[in-house]
């Protein structure tokens, strides 16, 4: 059973990796959102942390490795206008080697069997960062973006 | 995945007594809320007042649910906790249900409906 990392004593940025595997994600989620530098940041902000960084995660799992969790890291850097994060994983690149658009259906008057069920998490994404960048090179996802500190 | 279901005459409400439905656990959310609401009136009110976390696949199991009902039942929803009611902003996705401030408000509606 993959353990998640080990976080005592964590003071400033933030650098781990872990197997992208739900169970892992969700525990090694709520380790990282109690210390710096996302503990620093306002209650509102650490909300939208935890949802896109769960997000972007269990994209990483379900997509990037599709048959077995593989390696994913996290950078954290507190700056002073929120925290900067980097995503990278070595897994399957994103369909044309970009990002999703995430975009929502025109129309939510619709009928009840065209509901969507999926495809909110880009737009999620999307929604709660500035700056998202993704790249793709020496079979790496590599994601960044920063999370605002507007709380 | 706990679940808590109280039948009345023609509301059935359930509870989720989780903090959280995320990916981990939208499909036995799902499953679960499929076998709860078999043979329900009319109308099913989700209270979600103990979800402090809700992520993309937890909303698309939620809406799944809504779809499993049918034309003939109803999925509301109560007792929104603020990241949640944000995500369910965020997606639109509150225009597609009655959301009520909590579980007693929206029996009482039921009861007077």
């Amino acid at each position: 059973m993959p353990q998640p990392p080990d976080l005592e004593g964590q003071t400033t940025d933030l650098h781990i990796a872990f197997p992208a595997n739900p169970a892992v994600i969700r525990d090694t989620l709520l380790r990282i959102l109690a210390v710096p530098p996302l503990s620093g940041l306002s209650a509102e902000a650490r909300g939208n942390a935890e949802l896109v960084l769960a997000e972007v995660l269990n994209n990483v799992a379900e997509h990037a490795y599709p048959e077995r969790a593989g390696p994913v890291s996290i950078l954290l850097r507190r700056v002073d206008d929120g925290v900067c994060c980097q995503i990278v994983d070595r897994g399957l690149a994103m369909p044309g080697n970009r990002l999703p658009e995430g975009e929502l259906p025109d129309r939510l008057n619709l009928a009840l069997d065209d509901l969507p069920e999926g495809g909110f998490g880009w737009h999620l994404i999307r929604s709660l960062t500035c700056d998202l960048i993704y790249v793709r090179s020496h079979e790496e996802n590599r994601l960044s973006f920063r999370l605002p500190d507007d709380g | 995945m706990q679940l808590q279901t109280q039948t009345r005459p023609k509301v059935i409400s359930v509870s989720v007594l989780e903090d959280r439905i995320d990916a981990a656990t939208a499909i036995q959310f799902k499953e679960k809320m499929r076998d709860a609401t078999k043979d329900s009136p009319a109308r099913v009110v989700l209270d979600l007042a103990r979800v402090q976390f809700l992520d993309s696949s937890g909303l698309g199991a939620i809406v799944a649910v809504k779809k499993l009902l049918g034309p003939d039942r109803m999925l509301e929803l109560s007792g929104l906790t603020p990241t949640v009611e944000k995500v369910f902003r965020l997606t639109r996705m509150d225009s597609i249900f009655t959301i009520h401030p909590s579980l007693e408000v929206a029996v009482s509606h039921a009861a007077t409906a």
